[in-house]
């Protein structure tokens, strides 16, 4: 099977051992040398057997078009999903998924626990946070058009990671288990179940049952920890992915400085535009 | 597009790329500053507005009012929208599922060329328009008042024991949840139970209790607060009987 090979740019200069200017001395064949030339072996070692360091510089060094702030919207939202799965994990640790136990280790955190009601609160507004940064990015992307051909499946993707979030905020909204987020949880639920032939079926599973009882709060849990994050990271996996490879788009109001090739048969496609910049 | 429009994108936007810079450090040092400002975001909102606990969930009280998180007021807002209850569902499944379902399907219907925004006054106008539903609805939502409390002010001839009951009927009738189906004065849901802002001119106090204590369905019963707290039902009662 012939193996596919990603094109792979060069380093850039800064990247490159720069050669020895003529009289300096060559370096001193001491221990600093020896470190250098074990560290150079262990990582030729590694990479020997994992190949990364091809796909890893083609990644890196890769062009994309300039661009504006708001192509760093995407990555801001995975920054915030990481802080909500750290903090999260910490939340976990104290936290007890029964009826019984929910509210009293919530309370345990919040007022007990060293900078407990700072992680809570991270974790809370870091949902509001990431909600808003999603809606951000869908909106430049929408407005950018950025969803057209050939990324219309990122969009798609895209769209699945919204409903996946907001599917995280209404689990995540029961959890703390005290009057609010329990009212509020059943309304929802009652809502999904005035829905056309799955409703009913969606809030019976959901509930545990046709109340809501104690294995309710367990399941949400097991839900907002473990399943729908597990379904986000595979997502942004897929989403990042496509975006590496068929590149970032490019603001609509930009125009190449020069013409694209075999656009205009006749005209040398490196001639310089009026603006006479240069990138060589 | 069509497959020379699909050629003429994708040359254009190799010469893009190609005069671009590289992903290291150009892209990635934008990445680091935004996420150091998202990462002072939360910290911040998590200092300054904290993380409160209410009181613990009592699945016995059915006088609390349910607040979803800001985020899904416009949803929130979409169901007091849609008042007659055939149409509820339309208003909690069916827009909903059908944006999303359009929202997915975006790629496959819009597939001009265009890619400005200025150029493509359809789709950007309907972004627009969206966003302004949206805030509206989140707007609506948050200012809405409690569905609990009776904003109303008492007949001038009242004074005494007469005004406390009065006021306690007012408190007692807003927690009973009896907006969630009537309308009183500007407070409260018109439908789908009658509304009730001058319901003692039309039915006497007597026929009020009557029917608290057997209505017709969906309406609940108030049986149960006569037997247990009988002084609230009369308060009720007099309250409603009031309404003229």
């Amino acid at each position: 099977m012939a193996k596919i090979k990603p094109p792979v740019p060069p380093l850039p200069d800064s990247l490159n051992p720069s050669p020895r200017r003529a009289g300096t001395k060559p370096p001193p064949a001491g221990v600093i040398a020896q470190g250098q030339e074990t560290g150079i072996s262990a990582v030729n070692w590694i990479d020997e057997r994992l190949q990364l360091s091809g796909g890893l510089r083609w990644a890196l060094f890769r062009k994309i078009p300039r661009h504006d702030w708001t192509y760093s919207l995407g990555s801001s939202v995975m920054f915030a999903f990481l802080s909500q799965a750290v903090t999260g994990v910490f939340l976990a640790m104290a936290y007890d998924p029964s009826t019984t136990g929910a509210y009293e280790s919530i309370r345990y955190t919040t007022n007990e626990a060293f900078l407990g009601e700072f992680l809570r609160g991270m974790h809370k507004w870091g949902s509001t946070v990431m909600v808003v940064l999603v809606f951000l990015h869908m909106a430049q992307t929408f407005f950018y058009g950025a969803y057209k051909y050939p990324r219309e499946l990122n969009w798609v993707i895209g769209v699945v990671l919204l409903i996946l979030t907001m599917a995280m905020s209404f689990t995540g909204y029961l959890l703390p288990f005290d009057q609010r987020s329990y009212w509020a949880t059943i309304v929802g639920v009652n809502i999904n179940g005035t829905g056309p032939i799955v409703g009913p079926y969606l809030s019976d599973f959901l509930r545990a049952g046709p109340e809501f009882g104690a294995t309710t709060l367990s399941r949400f849990y097991a839900i907002h920890m473990l399943l729908v994050p597990g379904a986000i990271g595979a997502m942004i996996g897929a989403h990042l992915w496509l975006v590496t490879k068929l590149g970032t788009t490019s603001p609509p109001w930009n125009r190449p400085r020069h013409r694209p090739q075999g656009s205009d048969i006749g005209v040398a496609s490196s001639a310089p535009s009026s603006n006479g910049s240069s990138d060589q | 597009m069509n497959r020379a429009e699909k050629e003429a994108y994708l040359r254009e936007y190799g010469q893009l790329k190609a005069e671009g810079e590289p992903f290291f450090p150009y892209s990635v040092a934008k990445d680091s500053i935004m996420a150091c400002i998202v990462m002072a975001t939360i910290i911040g909102m998590s200092i300054i507005l904290g993380a409160e606990l209410g009181p613990k969930a009592d699945p016995t009280s059915t006088t609390y009012v349910p607040r979803p998180e800001w985020y899904f007021f416009f949803l929130f807002e979409l169901l007091r929208v849609i008042k007659p209850p055939e149409l509820v569902p339309l208003a909690t499944i069916g827009v909903p599922t059908i944006c999303i379902i359009l929202l997915m399907l975006l790629p496959f219907y819009d597939r001009g060329p265009e890619r400005h925004p200025l150029k493509r006054p359809i789709a950007t106008t309907a972004g627009v328009l969206v966003i302004f539903a949206m805030g509206y609805l989140t707007y609506l939502g948050a200012s809405a008042g409690s569905p609990n409390e009776i904003d109303m002010k008492a007949p001038a001839a009242l004074a005494g024991p007469a005004l406390i009951e009065w006021e306690k009927g007012r408190s007692v009738v807003g927690q009973a949840g009896c907006l969630a189906c009537h309308k009183i004065g500007e407070n409260g849901n018109d439908g789908p139970g009658p509304v009730l802002t001058h319901v003692a001119s039309r039915l006497p106090e007597a026929a009020i209790a009557q029917t608290l204590r057997n209505p017709t369905a969906p309406m609940p019963s108030f049986k149960n607060l006569e037997t247990t707290q009988p002084e609230n039902f009369k308060a009720m009662v007099s309250f409603l009987g009031q309404l003229n």
